[in-house]
């Protein structure tokens, strides 16, 4: 019997178990399929300040971007502090850029459209200025989760941290009210808590244990170029980028997301949709995203795209993740509905995590995030 | 479905999508067919500029040129074209393609058939990135394409009939041709039961070819390693076993190896819309396609290697079959929206339009093409050929030690493995190293995943959907 | 276009014949590899020579990654390899 059973093996699942284990606790991961198999291998690697409005996400975000640096020096895995580099198309944009980076608190530099090249010589001409935002990161984050889980095994203790790959959940162990364990495709584990990390499909896990989690797949596409020599320095966006990151529309949007990366390649992204777990390729939306990095760095005209990928990101309506203890069905905890952004909050949510399974103070109020605050489903 | 510029889009310019085209085309269809080569031929078919321009060769390309001319009167042929992406669109289909000048292009048609053929498959083994080794195709390829011989001192390894060919042809060039190193059971040629069906006639003068050169051809013999500095100076040859582990090894001294373990079916059109697919008498997926070639999904056709690997002819045959299914559709398809009757689009039932004696043929050849991937499997033992340093992805340049890395750390599958160590996430996007990541993650290859088929520059991709329009017949 | 012709890879002449691949061209003229890989620096030419391993990419004038092994020769063509 584990302290902690953690349902998922994605980064979130691995942040989670991860701190759970250095704070003490014996913690199995299970998953249905491999490590990282779900959303975290299907998306940028983004660690971003730089996109969110002030508020509990901020706060989140800027905790785990600490976290992420002191990870990165302990793990093994490609962890890039590039930096990221928010542009404006007008002045009047850039306004407002400015304006959202005072009212963040976080560290960034104001660059005007005549520094622009010296930040990125591709970039297109006519831009207006933009902001840039030194904590920005860029992760692997299927390494990095696996990494991760390994070194939560190695350093605390034999046996502290165990894996069941291709094992799934099928409900939950109960003892009264109180959450026991899962009941899987390879039998009952039991365990003092459960933590569902199980990200897009953390709604389905909780109405398992008869809890209801509003949590809804958006489908956001991604190009990848032939590798090139290095060509773009920062993660660099469109401002569009940060209101689409809020939006609460269902229709399709997209704004340009480009950086290179390690391997050479370049990411495209980033698209938006609301379509369910709709796995058909959109030549719109792939014709969409080429034209709005050719708009950005007109050098990427001649380059080739060469694969796409899509995912499903987990959004709850509030745009915040649940992060906390279920008080309807007690022992189960919720650690899903990142969004768009559940790369660069794992190390937060794993850490509240731990603070919470084992009681400690928490770092951060999780109140935004607690996982009944939400209306309960219609009947 | 009268709106569609085409009544039928053909991929592929080989010997299924010329018979498909063809027949469709002879039974008063608008055809377009599409193929990222020059001239139409496929891989079989492949010819020099000068083959084209002055016939008169072998009997059976012969046929297939005036085939091939017959079809450019009667059907859009856009040569040159790759197809990077097909979708279904207002009750038709789209094929997106790129033009020779990098112009994005979308060709609309009701009805599509994917004849796409195959490639060659290879296990890794050490060295096998020099240059100097060459697929088997890759070789006969080059030969065909363009009248140059791979090499001066050949060697000829894998498994499969189609090593006796490549073999012949390079001996037949001028090639000193070392030896065929076949790693199946000895039966002899001859007295190979499946070779003694109907094809042993091809087979044996292939053979005969080989003996007038000298060229042994032996048996339960396999290349393990590939050696040279900057390139390809020798080869370990080994005896093998049945499960392809290593008894005993020599060094041949050679400037080339042609090498082959079978083919890929290219199925990843199909697999993108949706397409049905079950794993081949060799393990290779393929579409699941019924007695008139029809796949799952309604309006896509598929023929040739696609459906399962069986040679040019059982190709063509099943060309013949989908051309002929297709036009009855489209007569049925067409008679209903004329008596505008329930608006329902017709689909034909059992009747599939072909002569009954061609489809007797087409199952007489699949038999036979299923007993020749049996009689030769690729067995799990090259996995004991590898080094931990020896390549299995040659785009990203992954070792062996980095899939095994990447298992130890939890990934269970070769999906898995490749987003954790980046098995075919390059240039060929897995085409290469996938049916051995796939092997070594203990699976069979899984239905690949290429929504962009081909290459594209993000400047015609940006376009890909402002053009609406196909191009204008030759004779409008 | 039925004589033979030449075009300039990195400067040097290669002899074609109307309707070879700049990959056979190559390979005939006793050019074997022709790309390093961007890792290992591993020498690369010809493998599947019919479009599909990438292994043989060339720059034609001025514009990079095309498949040597795809691309018919053109007179006067300018090839530069990487």
């Amino acid at each position: 019997m584990s302290d902690v059973i953690v349902v998922g093996a994605g980064m979130v699942g691995a942040a989670c178990a991860y701190y759970a284990a250095r704070a003490g606790l014996d913690v199995t991961v299970v998953d249905r399929g491999p490590v990282a198999g779900g959303t975290t291998g299907a998306g940028e690697g983004n660690v971003l300040v730089s996109d969110k409005e002030p508020g509990p996400e901020l706060e989140l975000a800027l905790l785990s971007n600490r976290l992420w640096h002191s990870l990165a020096e302990a793990g093994d895995f490609e962890f890039e502090p590039k930096g990221g580099l928010v542009v404006a198309e007008t002045e009047e944009v850039q306004r407002a850029l400015v304006g959202l980076a005072g009212k963040q608190g976080v560290e960034h530099a104001v660059v005007a459209a005549s520094e622009l090249r010296d930040l990125e010589p591709h970039l297109a001409e006519g831009l207006a200025g933009g902001v840039l935002y030194p904590q920005d990161a860029q992760v692997q984050p299927m390494l990095a989760a696996a990494r991760l889980l390994e070194l939560g095994a190695r350093s605390y203790g034999h046996g502290a941290l165990r894996l069941r790959l291709g094992v799934t959940v099928t409900g939950f162990v109960r003892s009264g009210d109180r959450v026991t364990g899962v009941r899987t495709s390879q039998g009952d584990i039991l365990g003092g808590a459960v933590v569902n990390a199980s990200g897009t499909w953390g709604g389905e896990v909780a109405a398992l244990a008869g809890v209801h989690l509003p949590i809804l797949p958006r489908r956001g596409f991604i190009l990848v170029t032939e590798p090139l020599p290095p060509m773009i320095r920062h993660k660099v966006y469109t401002a569009a980028y940060v209101t689409n990151v809020a939006s609460d529309s269902a229709g399709l949007e997209t704004s340009a997301v480009v950086e290179s990366t390690q391997a050479g390649t370049v990411l495209i992204g980033a698209s938006r949709e609301r379509v369910g777990f709709d796995r058909t390729t959109s030549v719109p939306v792939l014709a969409r995203l080429a034209a709005q990095a050719v708009a950005l760095f007109p050098a990427l005209r001649d380059v080739r795209a060469i694969r796409s990928y899509h995912g499903f990101r987990p959004y709850c309506p509030d745009h915040l993740p649940v992060i906390g203890p279920d008080p309807r069905a007690p022992g189960l905890y919720h650690a899903c509905g990142h969004e768009g952004a559940g790369i660069g909050l794992a190390p937060a949510t794993g850490h509240l995590m731990a603070q919470l399974l084992t009681g400690a103070a928490p770092d951060l109020d999780p109140q935004p995030f607690r996982p009944d605050r939400f209306p309960e489903e219609p009947q | 479905m009268s709106g569609f510029r085409h009544d039928l889009v053909v991929v592929g310019g080989g010997p299924a999508g010329v018979a498909g085209a063809l027949t469709a085309a002879l039974a008063g269809l608008r055809v377009a067919l599409v193929d990222s080569s020059a001239r139409l031929g496929g891989q079989y078919f492949r010819h020099s500029r000068a083959a084209q321009d002055a016939p008169g060769g072998a009997p059976e390309l012969d046929g297939f040129l005036r085939r091939g001319r017959a079809l450019a009167e009667r059907a859009d042929l856009l040569l040159g074209h790759r197809v990077w992406h097909v979708s279904r669109e207002d009750g038709g289909l789209a094929v997106h393609c790129v033009t020779p000048d990098e112009q994005p292009l979308t060709v609309r048609g009701a009805r599509l058939l994917i004849a796409t053929g195959a490639h060659d498959r290879v296990v890794p083994f050490p060295g096998w990135d020099l240059p100097g080794v060459l697929t088997a195709g890759g070789a006969q390829a080059l030969l065909k394409g363009s009248g140059v011989l791979a090499g001066r001192r050949a060697v000829v390894a894998g498994t499969g009939p189609f090593l006796l060919p490549v073999a012949a042809g390079l001996a037949g060039a001028g090639a000193d041709v070392l030896a065929v190193y076949e790693a199946a059971r000895g039966l002899g040629l001859a007295r190979h039961p499946v070779l003694a069906l109907g094809k042993a006639g091809e087979a044996a003068g292939y053979a005969l070819a080989l003996a007038r050169h000298r060229v042994p051809y032996l048996t339960r013999r396999a290349v393990v390693a590939a050696h040279g500095d900057g390139a390809l100076e020798a080869v370990t040859v080994a005896r093998i076993d049945a499960g392809w582990n290593v008894v005993d090894t020599r060094v041949v001294e050679c400037d080339t190896l042609a090498v082959g373990h079978g083919f890929v079916p290219q199925i990843e059109l199909g697999v993108e819309l949706g397409c049905g697919t079950r794993a081949d008498a060799d393990g290779s997926p393929v579409l699941v396609v019924d007695a008139a070639q029809r796949t799952t999904v309604p309006g896509v056709w598929a023929a040739g290697e696609p459906t399962g690997v069986g040679g040019w002819r059982l190709a063509e045959v099943e060309g013949r079959v989908a051309g002929h299914a297709v036009a009855a559709e489209h007569r049925a398809s067409t008679r209903a929206s004329t008596r505008a009757s329930t608006g329902a689009p017709a689909v034909s039932g059992g009747g599939h339009g072909a002569p009954r004696a061609l489809l007797a043929r087409r199952r007489g050849m699949r038999a036979f093409a299923e007993a020749l991937q049996r009689a030769y499997p690729v067995a799990p033992g090259w996995q004991g050929w590898l080094r931990d340093d020896t390549l299995v992805c040659r785009c990203e340049e992954v070792p062996v030690s980095r899939v095994r890395e990447a298992q130890r750390l939890g990934a269970t599958d070769a999906r898995s493995i490749k987003l954790l160590a980046r098995p075919g996430m390059g240039w060929c996007q897995g085409r290469i190293c996938g049916y051995a990541v796939s092997c070594l993650a203990g699976e069979e290859p899984r239905p690949p995943k290429r929504p962009i088929a081909q290459p594209i520059t993000l400047g015609a991709l940006a376009r890909s959907t402002d053009e609406p329009t196909t191009p204008n017949t030759p004779d409008e | 276009m039925t004589e033979p012709f030449t075009i300039t890879v990195d400067g040097r002449q290669v002899a074609v014949t109307p309707g070879q691949t700049i990959g056979a061209a190559l390979h005939a003229a006793g050019i074997r590899s022709w790309r390093s890989t961007r890792f290992c620096g591993r020498p690369r030419g010809l493998f599947c020579g019919i479009g599909v391993c990438f292994d043989c990419l060339v720059s034609v004038n001025g514009r990079p990654a095309e498949r040597a092994c795809l691309r018919e020769a053109a007179p006067g063509d300018e090839v530069t390899t990487s």
